[in-house]
């Protein structure tokens, strides 16, 4: 084991694996207690689209995810401004988005493979160049998370009382839609475009099956994305099998441990009926 | 109670006035040039039926809302983030996993509106447990707020909007889905604040009963029009069926007051009379 730390593209792996999980593990109580799933997983497949884009027009991919969710944020908020507009106006943005995918790699013939990698992800052939970038970006989305924090929660949990109390809720909504694109972009990079769930969501409905306060549930959903992410990629560079099952398996086993765990400890601490 | 005064005077004594003012939203009326003067440490009570605009007559006086005429709150025109104001949203079903305490939830009426992660402080943590402990809630600070009942969500709610010490508190159907008990407890608690900080108190509520005794004066918004005065001179069969515009019948039994169809359904629909209507027994 030691002796793959030695490859710089071990070290790489590993170093962007650690910022993401900690960029994922805190953007998803938000995601989570702001029913945004479906939102996550639309933004992810217009970046899948503009990764395509980016192949295409022989741009750094990374570049070309970060700007296809980017757009699908803007597109997302600027349309699904009422709640029940929301879930419909993600699904046509997806489909629009998806059948410009396909045209990218009709026109790109070469791009079977480079198709792969974004739809499942590649974290073991992220370069130096993305580590940097990747980082820049995590430290960049983790302190505008930072400054929002306080009134997005308010405006999460309980809208009205937030919006009488001069929260800006509409501004915090677009706010979030593009930390949450930045978010998608850097999880695609660990297990790709069709399993960001597993860093966005997952976590952090794991940890609210057994934290009670905010600031535990944030950190317990740093804490399992790091875990599964990090141990994932170590199991996969031992396997001949891909990081991304190794996360979304080991996600998923956290999840149903906290469904089983989680109600006895409620029950026990506040003597409640789960 | 008070009617007029000296502009200087106004702004101790009033706390809210709203001279002639429209509100039309999404091209329906839903009332016209309405007249409103509410004294500091007034006691007024809204009822109506559904969508007869009580809510929005909070959202205009919280500044959410926008409605013609002259409006002023505190002295002040709407505007949104006045902390002298406390509001009790309608109680809306919180998810039982969220990871919020009861504590959390309060802490939110003081701070939850300021930029960074505010992580917090002993004097934050000491307000916070005084407002816990003003409305009984101390006992169950630190449970998950989705998992509390209804009549604990309610108290949570009050201590949040106390908290910043409001000179004005809105409430809006905070007595729904609570039982009798739970719903006497809230008055209580309600009517104690107004008494004890002189606080104003604007409560909105389908059902006039469980405030009857702590009401100065109650509003009555039907379809557009709206009455207000005392409750002697509000909920009398008169004044009721003229802003029915139907016969209505307002009748008294054992200190409570029932407003019943006499014929048929004053308003068009079954559910607006339901919403005036209380059963005299209960």
């Amino acid at each position: 084991m030691m002796a793959l730390l030695r490859y710089e593209f071990v070290q790489n792996a590993l170093l962007s694996g650690a910022l993401i999980a900690v960029v994922a593990g805190f953007v998803g109580p938000f995601v989570v207690s702001r029913n945004m799933s479906f939102a996550v997983h639309g933004i992810a497949e217009v970046g899948f689209t503009g990764a395509a884009g980016g192949v295409l027009l022989g741009i750094d991919p990374v570049i070309g995810l970060l700007v296809g969710a980017v757009l699908a944020a803007v597109g997302i908020g600027t349309l699904g401004v009422r709640l029940r507009d929301r879930d419909v106006a993600i699904g046509s943005i997806l489909a629009f988005g998806l059948g410009l995918g396909v045209l990218f790699l009709t026109l790109y013939t070469r791009y079977a493979t480079e198709a792969f990698t974004i739809l499942f992800g590649t974290i073991t052939g992220v370069s130096r160049g993305d580590v940097i970038l990747l980082s820049l970006l995590g430290v960049l989305t983790l302190a505008a998370l930072a400054a929002i924090s306080r009134p997005l929660m308010f405006a999460s949990v309980d809208p009205e009382v937030a919006e009488a109390r001069g929260v800006p809720v509409r501004a915090l909504s677009i706010a979030f839609l593009l930390i949450l694109a930045v978010a998608v972009a850097e999880a695609v990079q660990v297990v790709g475009v069709l399993l960001v769930l597993t860093l966005l969501i997952t976590p952090a409905a794991s940890a609210q099956k057994l934290a009670v306060r905010p600031a535990t549930a944030s950190l317990l959903s740093v804490a399992i994305a790091g875990t599964v992410t990090m141990a994932g990629i170590v199991i996969s560079l031992v396997t001949p099998y891909p990081a991304s099952f190794y996360v979304s398996a080991l996600s998923f086993g956290s999840y149903l441990g906290a469904r089983l765990v989680g109600p006895r400890l409620a029950v026990r601490r506040y003597r409640l009926v789960a | 109670m008070l009617s007029a005064g000296s502009s200087s005077a106004a702004v101790e004594t009033t706390a809210v006035r709203l001279d002639r003012s429209t509100l039309v939203v999404g091209g329906r009326t839903i009332w016209r040039e309405l007249c409103l003067e509410i004294g500091a440490g007034e006691f007024l009570t809204v009822i109506g039926p559904n969508g007869a605009g009580k809510t929005s007559l909070l959202k205009v006086l919280l500044g959410l809302l926008p409605a013609s005429g002259e409006i002023e709150v505190l002295g002040r025109p709407p505007g949104r983030g006045n902390p002298r104001i406390g509001y009790v949203p309608q109680q809306k079903a919180i998810d039982p996993d969220l990871p919020l305490r009861g504590r959390d939830l309060v802490r939110m009426g003081l701070d939850g509106a300021r930029w960074g992660p505010g992580l917090g402080s002993g004097r934050i943590a000491r307000r916070v447990a005084g407002a816990l402990g003003s409305v009984g809630a101390a006992a169950y600070a630190d449970a998950p707020v989705g998992r509390l009942s209804g009549g604990e969500q309610q108290r949570l709610r009050i201590a949040q909007a106390l908290i910043g010490d409001p000179r004005l508190l809105l409430l809006d159907e905070p007595l729904l889905s609570l039982d009798l008990h739970n719903q006497r407890e809230i008055c209580t608690m309600i009517a104690g604040w107004q008494r004890e900080q002189g606080g104003t108190v604007i409560f909105v509520t389908h059902d006039v009963n469980p405030v009857l005794n702590m009401t100065d004066r109650v509003m009555a918004l039907v379809g557009g029009r709206w009455a207000a005065g005392r409750t002697d001179e509000i909920l009398t069969t008169n004044v009721m069926s003229n802003l029915y515009g139907s016969p209505v019948e307002v009748v008294r039994v054992g200190g409570r007051v029932a407003v019943l169809a006499e014929t048929g359904d004053p308003f068009g629909s079954h559910h607006d009379l339901n919403a005036l209507q209380v059963q005299a027994g209960a």
